[in-house]
């Protein structure tokens, strides 16, 4: 065993890009589930972002259109959940699971031509001066933008939820979607945005995984990445922050417990391949003991009778 | 109710109608634990299924169902090929093999045929390919290779095939470097590119520079690729996309001949149960083109050592070599046998750190 050949600096490098994926499609579903909105399909939605932001990239050499791109084309799946559940009224865990199959066939098809290319670069930024702090510098500061994206939105979908007006109309449908009817809210308009909103940020996680983290295109990549951020946004309560912490766990411990069979510690390798999983559930279980719900009309359809 | 029973009733008529007309095909299926596209193993057991179906034309039907978890659900997917009325199921992976010997005993007329596992049964056959010889010649060259004489290695589920590839690459680096070490991690996974990727850069950041993987998808190549002085070696398929560098050889597996070959004996009806295990010689494992980033000496070394071992002439287990805890295995010259490679569960004297049990 030699701890000494972790680089603690790289360590918490690699563990931000490995949590940012999650964190991304994780915030999404937050506030898709938020809404009263129960999308199964983060999968499906992150995989199709993945094929439309590594194949733009690819075509236009740029990786910014390509994150762009991922963006759309997860809201387009998304496009799909929403007419089967908000103009069709069809069951959402159905739908959701319909979504995610499809998504996964359909990325197999479109990334057809696009296995074995190398995505264009998108590089780190590198900011100056306080990037150049040792230890900290190489830590925080000089990621490639996605990264910092991440936490924007993550911060960006806190505050708008807790302070503004447009984050107590979305709670609202969500908790007690015919109350927020009768006060003259726009239900299913509002539902709509949500998801749109959801399936960006997944296209953008997936997008992540083959642009930066592996970067190439595979069929299947995003290998159940989704399903954890399902997972996620329940044991975080359906809170922003939590859900970053979760993700930063899951991603940190993930890569930590790889670092530490690089280095041959004699902790069985089967515990430390369980552990992400473990620890994850174990602390955002600790913390949701404040008794925070769910959405009261999670996964319910809303239908404007009078 | 009238809607199900609807429904039941037109897949029965579905179900008979293609029953009735593929009755003189023979109907053959594949299990993948991955998608076709992985770019590796699943890759190349479908170039096989492709094989039969161009070698057989109108006289056979092939079906595929990819990315099957290895456990009851491939049970569900074996269950419903057979009950499609396919004649042979192919299983490509060491998980199925339980399932696949559960499922027999159900379709007594169905043949099955697993792969890389070592369970038989009156219509079950075991396959596989003796990986461990192109693992000779990758350890070969990433001996000669590293720099940093930290080796990388990714392991996938602590199985004997695959500690059987890790002690080989193991023995012919040491041969050739006796400073190299291994380091290994396990992945538990076969298919998951991100988690793939992570192994290679957490091995890359802890001195490697040669990366050998034991799972299935090209995301350690790319990996490598972007850490730019890395080398690695093409898995299961030829992954030459990544070629000539990091990627600088290759183990590919051919299965192409042994699936035409018992398709044949299903057609012919002289199928019976067998344990294959083929190698070099028989052409199931092959040797990707060795690139021109490996010094020219290196490259004729490593050829040299296929040829041995196509000949038959050199076994990669030969003694004397001894067991990690220092125990004896093989005296000078004996070479191992059959038995004790297939269900190797011990590292050989050098190697670090323990097989988790």
């Amino acid at each position: 065993m030699d701890l000494g050949e972790i680089n603690p600096v790289l360590l918490v490098a690699s563990l931000m890009v490995a949590a940012t994926p999650l964190l991304l499609a994780a915030i999404g579903e937050l506030v898709v589930e938020k809404a009263g909105v129960l999308n199964l399909g983060v999968e499906g939605m992150m995989i199709v972002g993945a094929i439309s932001g590594f194949a733009i990239s690819v075509e236009t050499g740029s990786p910014w259109l390509g994150f762009i791109a991922s963006a759309i084309g997860g809201a387009v799946l998304s496009l799909l959940f929403v007419l089967l559940t908000q103009v069709a009224l069809a069951n959402q865990v159905a739908s959701g699971l319909a979504l995610t199959l499809f998504g996964l066939g359909f990325s197999a098809l479109l990334g057809q031509s696009y296995v074995g290319i190398k995505p264009p670069s998108m590089g780190d930024i590198h900011i100056p001066v306080i990037g150049d702090i040792p230890v900290i510098g190489p830590i925080l500061f000089q990621h490639d933008p996605i990264l910092y994206v991440g936490i924007a939105l993550t911060a960006a979908v806190w505050a708008t939820l807790k302070y503004t007006r447009v984050g107590l109309i979305l709670r609202a449908v969500g908790e007690n979607h015919d109350a927020a009817h009768a006060l003259g809210y726009k239900v299913i308009k509002i539902r709509i945005m949500a998801i749109l909103f959801g399936g960006a940020c997944a296209g953008l996680g997936g997008a992540y995984i083959s642009l930066i983290r592996v970067p190439q295109w595979t069929e299947g990549m995003t290998a159940g990445v989704g399903w954890i951020a399902l997972a996620l946004v329940v044991f975080a309560s359906w809170k922003p922050w939590r859900a970053l912490l979760g993700a930063y766990l899951f991603g940190g411990i993930t890569v930590l417990q790889l670092n530490l069979q690089a280095a041959g510690v004699a902790i069985p390798v089967e515990y430390l391949a369980m552990s992400p999983y473990i620890i994850t559930i174990l602390v955002l279980v600790i913390l949701s003991a404040d008794k925070s719900s769910a959405p009261a009309a999670l996964g319910r359809t809303f239908h404007a009778s009078h | 109710m009238k809607f199900t029973t609807l429904l039941t009733s037109a897949a029965v008529a579905l179900g008979l109608a293609t029953g009735a007309m593929a009755e003189d095909k023979t109907k053959v299926g594949f299990v993948y634990v991955g998608p076709v596209g992985d770019g590796g193993w699943t890759y190349e057991h479908d170039k096989g299924r492709q094989a039969v179906e161009k070698h057989f034309g109108d006289k056979v039907e092939t079906v595929f169902v990819e990315s099957v978890p290895e456990g009851p659900d491939a049970e569900r997917v074996m269950t419903q090929m057979a009950l499609e009325g396919a004649d042979l199921i192919f299983t490509t992976s060491f998980g199925y093999m339980d399932p696949t010997i559960n499922v027999a005993k159900k379709f007594p007329n169905v043949k099955f045929e697993h792969a890389t596992g070592y369970k038989t049964a009156p219509n079950v056959s075991a396959y596989s390919a003796r990986f461990y010889e192109g693992r000779a010649v990758q350890g070969h060259i990433a001996g000669k290779m590293t720099k940093s004489n930290i080796i990388g290695y990714i392991g996938s589920y602590p199985i004997p095939e695959v500690i059987r590839g890790i002690n080989s690459a193991y023995i012919h680096a040491k041969k050739v470097n006796p400073d190299v070490e291994f380091k290994i991690v396990w992945a538990y996974t076969w298919f998951d590119p991100a988690k793939e990727a992570d192994a290679a850069t957490v091995l890359i950041e802890q001195g490697a520079d040669v990366i050998l993987q034991h799972t299935d998808s090209t995301a350690p190549q790319a990996a490598a690729q972007e850490a730019g002085n890395v080398v690695t070696f093409g898995q299961a398929s030829d992954m030459s996309e990544y070629a000539p560098f990091p990627r600088v050889s290759s183990i590919i597996d051919n299965w192409a001949p042994y699936y035409i070959a018992r398709t044949q004996a299903v057609m012919d009806g002289s199928w019976e149960t067998v344990s294959t295990w083929d190698g070099i010689k028989e052409g199931m494992v092959e040797i990707g083109e060795i690139s021109d980033a490996v010094p020219a000496d290196v490259k004729e070394e490593a050829l040299a050592l296929k040829a041995a071992m196509a000949a038959g002439e050199y076994h990669p287990f030969t003694g004397p070599l001894k067991k990690q805890d220092g125990s004896d295995w093989l005296a000078d010259g004996e070479t191992a046998d059959d038995g004790t490679l297939a269900g190797m569960n011990f590292y050989v004297e050098g190697l670090d750190g323990e097989i988790p049990q």
